[in-house]
């Protein structure tokens, strides 16, 4: 990786990787972003590792248009894809009992099914401006590693490396309405746990 | 008149799939009377605004 203590001369303007601290920045949003869906950091790295070998080695075909952050990141969706798809075929387990049952969020509801008046969703503002805080990201990461693994897995696929609905049923040998059900069941979780652990918080 | 219960459903549902023309009318008429609901809708488009957020920019 001599990339890496390739020093920036000031004012060159000459790509990406041009000088340490962005490809350390770099290096750090790419793992962050493998360990949130991998959940194991050593996975995570070799991914990473990668990623970035690839990158390097594909440098020449790197289209500019893109930022560098974009494609890298690309690349690395791909590889994460690729451990969920050998982590499925080393490991098949009935993906919807795994990712709870469907009393899971009873309690947020009266008998008549409409929310108790506790657990109404409330309104969070503006809550974009929480991307800018370093606390709400690692609240976020919690949130996410609440979820069964096979859930955030399935969440992770549509939201994170950006697959259609079809592609992960077609991936994982589920049905559409099953995906939507697990998809609906993070979605109930992590809003949750981020009205509990953050927005509720802040009040 | 649908349930909360099932308006969640179908909120999620509409971030993965096009929801029929009677599903988008009972669930415009249930946001229409339900708060819980509306801010419910608010906060999951934010869930998949934080999810580009981590691709897409630097944070």
């Amino acid at each position: 990786m001599s990339v890496i203590n390739s020093h920036s001369n000031s004012g060159s303007d000459n790509g990406v990787l041009e000088n340490e601290v962005s490809l350390i920045d770099l290096r750090r949003d790419l793992l962050r972003f493998a360990v949130l869906q991998l959940r194991n950091v050593e996975n995570a790295e070799d991914v990473v590792q990668e990623a970035l070998a690839a990158a390097v080695s594909t440098f020449d075909r790197f289209k500019h248009n893109a930022s560098i952050k974009t494609w890298v990141f690309t690349i690395l969706k791909n590889k994460i894809m690729d451990v969920f798809r050998d982590r499925w075929n080393k490991n098949r387990f009935d993906l919807v009992e795994a990712t709870g049952d469907s009393s899971d969020f009873d309690i947020l509801f009266k008998e008549n099914d409409h929310w108790q008046k506790s657990e109404m969703p409330s309104a969070w503002g503006n809550p974009e401006q929480s991307f800018e805080n370093k606390q709400f990201w690692l609240i976020f990461d919690i949130c996410m590693n609440n979820m069964p693994e096979a859930t955030s897995r399935v969440f992770s696929m549509r939201e994170l490396l950006g697959l259609e609905v079809e592609e992960i049923c077609k991936e994982l040998a589920i049905t559409t309405s099953n995906c939507w059900v697990i998809l609906h069941r993070a979605r109930m979780s992590l809003r949750l746990c981020l009205q509990q652990k953050w927005f509720e918080e802040e009040r | 008149m649908i349930s909360c219960k099932v308006a969640t459903h179908l909120l999620s549902e509409q971030l993965d799939r096009t929801l029929t023309i009677k599903e988008k009318w009972v669930l415009k008429f249930h946001l229409f009377i339900c708060t819980g609901c509306t801010n419910f809708k608010s906060n999951i488009n934010f869930l998949r605004k934080a999810c580009k957020h981590i691709t897409h920019h630097d944070n």
